[in-house]
C-alpha cells in the first residue's frame, strides 16, 4: 500500500496545475473535479502512469445540481487501482444547455452502458460514444427523468404536500 | 384472393444470409426478462444485441423521495436472489455516512446472514447452469436447501424472498434460539448435499464438454468490461471486496478466494462452488465467535436512528420522541458523499450516496454488478452455438431486477 492520496494529489497538480479543483477526501476517498474538456486527458493520465494505474472503472453516473449556474450536470467517475487497492472519485461538470462530455468508452468498455444510462437519465451527451441511445427507458421518451425539475409525485395532487415530505418551504 | 398481398419485408431481408432470432424477453431459457436480438448463421451466433430495461422501476428516482429507512425495501428488489446482502449493504452505507460503529456481535450476525444469502444465490445460479445443459437433477437436489436458508430468514426477519432484513444500526430483533438451531441444521446438512452436487457435475463428461471453453474471457478484458465477483475471479483475478475493503468485520475471518484460470462457464461454475465452501466456513467461524460475545446485543446504541422498543415508546418520553422523529423522517442526517461497496452474490454492489442533509438522499446510485458485466455478453457468445449462448447467459448470474434497477 504505497500509493497514498497525497501522492495522487501531487501527481495531478504537477500535471494539470490549477485545472484540478475541489480536492477533498470524504470518508478517505480522494475526490476532485476537473474541467469537462480535460476529462479524457485526466482519465488517460490516471490510466497510463506507472505509479497511478487506475485501470478499473468501478462506476460512472450523473448528478444534477440545478442551483449551480453553468455547471448543473455532473458526471461522476469512480476509479479503482486494484494493484494498490485505492479508489478515487473524479467529477466533471457541464452546463445543462451544453451537455457535451467526451466519452470514456475508448478507455473502458465498461463505460458504454453506464454512459448510456447517464444519457438516459440526465441527457448528458457523450461525444464519440458508439451507440448513445436510451437504455432503461423507452426510446420515445422526450425528457430526462432523473433531472430535479421532474418531481416524483404527481403535481396535480393536493393531498400530498411537499412541505410534509421535507423538501418544501418549511424544511428550508 | 385475387388481390396481390403486400408484405412489408425489411430492406435486404431476402438477400440476407443470416437468420434473425428474437430470444426473449419471455423466453423460458433466459430466466428473467432478457431480450437478445441474435443474428444466426445456421446455429452459430454472428452477433447479438441485448435489450435491457423491461422491468425498470426507477428506484434511483424513488429513493430521492424516501427517508433512509424506507429505501431498504427498494434494495430487496435489485438482486432478489440475495436480498439480505443488498439490505445490509445499504445499512452499512448509511452507517458509514453517519459514522455509526456497530458492535462486533451485530457484524458477525450480519456476516452469517450475508454468507447464507451468498450460498442461496450461488446455489440457484449453479444448479440452473445444470438445468440449461439438460441436467435437472442437481437443481432438485439443492432446491430444498435454499428453502432451509429462507426459513432462517423467516425466523430472523419474518419474510423470505424480499427480506428487508435489519435496520440502520443492527437488526430489528435478536436472533431467536430457533434461528441458531436452523443455522446449525443447515451447516450440518448442506456440506453433504454440496458434495453430492459437485459429484454430479464437476467431473461429468457431458457437463464439461458443454461448459469448458464456452463464453471465455481473459482477465484483462474482464477488468476492462468492469467484471466483478465470481465472473471476474473465474478469469484468475483475485479481487473480492470482502478482502480488499473489509466491511462488517470480515477481516476477523479466515477464508480464501477461489479463482479460476480461463474465465469460461466451467470456471465460473467451479468458482461459485468453491465460494459456497468458503461461505460455510465463514458461517461456522462466526457461530463460534458469537459464543464468546454477550447474547443480548443486536443493534448499535444509536437512539436517533434505531427505532426504540414499542414498550418504551408507550412508557418513555425520549423513546416516543425518537420514534416519532424516525418515522416522520425528521432525524438529522449529515450532508456528505459516500461510496460503499459490498461483495454481492454476483459482484461488487456499490452504493453512491449524496446527502444534502434532507430527509431523503439527494442522489443515490446503485452500482449494479450485472448491469455492468452484461455488456460483455455479445463478445462472450460471438461465434458460439446458440445453445452455448444460453448456458453462457445463465453462468453469468444475471438477475433481471438488478440489471434494470
Amino acid at each position: 500500500m504505497s500509493l497514498t492520496n497525497e501522492h495522487i494529489k501531487s501527481r495531478l497538480v504537477e500535471k494539470f496545475g490549477d485545472a484540478i479543483t475541489n480536492m477533498e477526501e470524504p470518508y478517505g476517498m480522494l475526490s476532485f473535479t476537473a474541467p469537462k474538456d480535460l476529462n479524457l486527458k485526466v482519465l488517460q493520465f490516471l490510466y497510463d502512469e506507472q505509479d497511478l494505474q487506475f485501470r478499473f472503472m468501478t462506476d460512472l453516473t450523473g448528478v444534477h445540481f440545478p442551483d449551480q449556474q453553468g455547471a448543473e450536470l455532473g458526471v461522476v467517475y469512480h476509479l479503482h487501482n486494484m494493484r494498490e487497492n485505492v479508489r478515487i472519485r473524479f467529477k466533471v461538470f457541464t452546463a445543462v444547455a451544453t451537455p457535451q462530455v467526451f466519452t470514456a468508452t475508448r478507455l473502458f468498455e465498461a463505460a458504454n452502458w453506464m454512459e448510456r444510462e447517464t444519457f438516459d437519465f440526465y441527457g448528458i451527451d457523450f461525444v464519440g460514444h458508439p451507440n448513445l441511445k436510451r437504455i432503461l427507458n423507452v426510446d420515445e421518451m422526450d425528457y430526462f427523468p432523473m433531472r430535479k425539475e421532474f418531481p416524483l409525485e404527481d403535481q396535480t395532487r393536493i393531498d400530498k404536500d411537499d412541505e410534509m415530505f421535507g423538501r418544501g418551504e418549511i424544511a428550508k | 384472393m385475387s388481390e396481390q398481398q403486400h408484405i412489408n419485408l425489411p430492406e435486404g431481408s431476402i438477400e440476407k444470409q443470416t437468420t434473425t432470432l428474437n430470444l426473449g424477453p419471455t423466453h423460458p431459457a433466459t430466466h428473467g426478462v432478457f431480450q437478445n436480438i441474435m443474428e444466426l448463421d445456421g446455429e452459430r451466433v454472428v452477433s447479438t444485441v441485448p435489450t435491457v430495461g423491461y422491468i425498470h422501476r426507477a428506484f434511483e428516482k424513488i429513493a430521492e423521495r424516501r427517508p433512509y429507512y424506507q429505501i431498504t425495501p427498494l434494495t430487496d428488489r435489485l438482486n432478489y436472489c440475495s436480498s439480505p446482502i443488498n439490505n445490509i449493504g445499504w445499512h452499512l452505507t448509511v452507517e458509514k455516512l453517519l459514522g455509526i460503529e456497530t458492535p462486533k456481535r451485530v457484524d458477525y450476525l450480519r456476516v452469517i446472514i450475508m454468507e447464507l444469502a451468498r450460498i442461496a444465490d450461488h446455489l440457484i445460479c449453479n444448479s440452473v447452469i445444470g438445468v440449461d445443459s439438460g441436467a435437472f437433477t442437481g437443481f432438485l437436489y439443492v432446491m430444498q436447501y435454499r428453502e432451509l436458508i429462507y426459513e432462517i430468514y423467516e425466523e430472523v426477519c419474518g419474510s423470505r424472498l424480499t427480506t428487508n432484513i435489519g435496520r440502520i444500526g443492527g437488526f430489528e430483533r435478536n436472533f431467536t434460539p430457533v434461528a441458531f438451531q436452523k443455522i446449525e441444521k443447515f451447516l450440518k446438512e448442506y456440506p453433504a448435499v454440496l458434495k453430492e452436487f459437485e459429484n454430479l457435475f464437476n467431473r461429468n463428461r457431458i457437463f464439461m464438454e458443454r461448459t469448458i471453453g464456452v463464453g471465455a474471457i481473459t482477465g484483462e478484458r474482464a477488468l476492462n468490461y468492469g467484471f466483478t465477483g465470481p465472473n471476474l475471479r473465474a478469469t484468475g483475478v483475485d479481487y473480492d471486496v470482502r478482502i480488499s475493503q473489509p466491511y462488517s468485520s470480515y477481516q476477523d475471518f479466515d477464508f480464501s478466494i477461489p479463482v479460476g484460470s480461463t474465465g469460461d462457464t466451467y470456471d465460473r461454475f467451479l468458482v461459485r462452488n468453491g465460494e459456497m465452501w468458503q461461505s460455510l466456513g465463514i458461517i461456522r467461524q462466526a457461530m463460534d465467535k458469537l459464543k464468546t460475545l454477550p447474547e443480548d446485543i443486536f443493534h448499535a446504541d444509536v437512539p436517533a436512528y434505531y427505532l426504540p422498543d414499542k414498550e418504551d415508546v408507550y412508557n418513555k418520553m425520549e423513546a416516543l420522541i425518537y420514534h416519532f422523529k424516525i418515522v416522520m423522517g425528521e432525524t438529522e442526517i449529515l450532508p456528505g458523499e459516500v461510496y460503499h461497496a459490498v461483495e454481492g452474490g454476483n459482484g461488487e454492489l456499490g452504493y453512491y450516496l449524496i446527502s444534502d442533509g434532507g430527509r431523503a438522499p439527494y442522489r443515490l446510485h446503485f452500482r449494479r454488478p450485472c448491469f455492468i458485466y452484461y455488456q460483455a455478453y455479445p463478445e462472450l457468445v460471438k461465434g458460439a452455438m446458440l445453445s452455448d449462448a444460453i448456458i453462457c447467459m445463465s453462468s453469468l448470474n444475471l438477475i433481471a431486477g438488478e440489471l434494470d434497477a
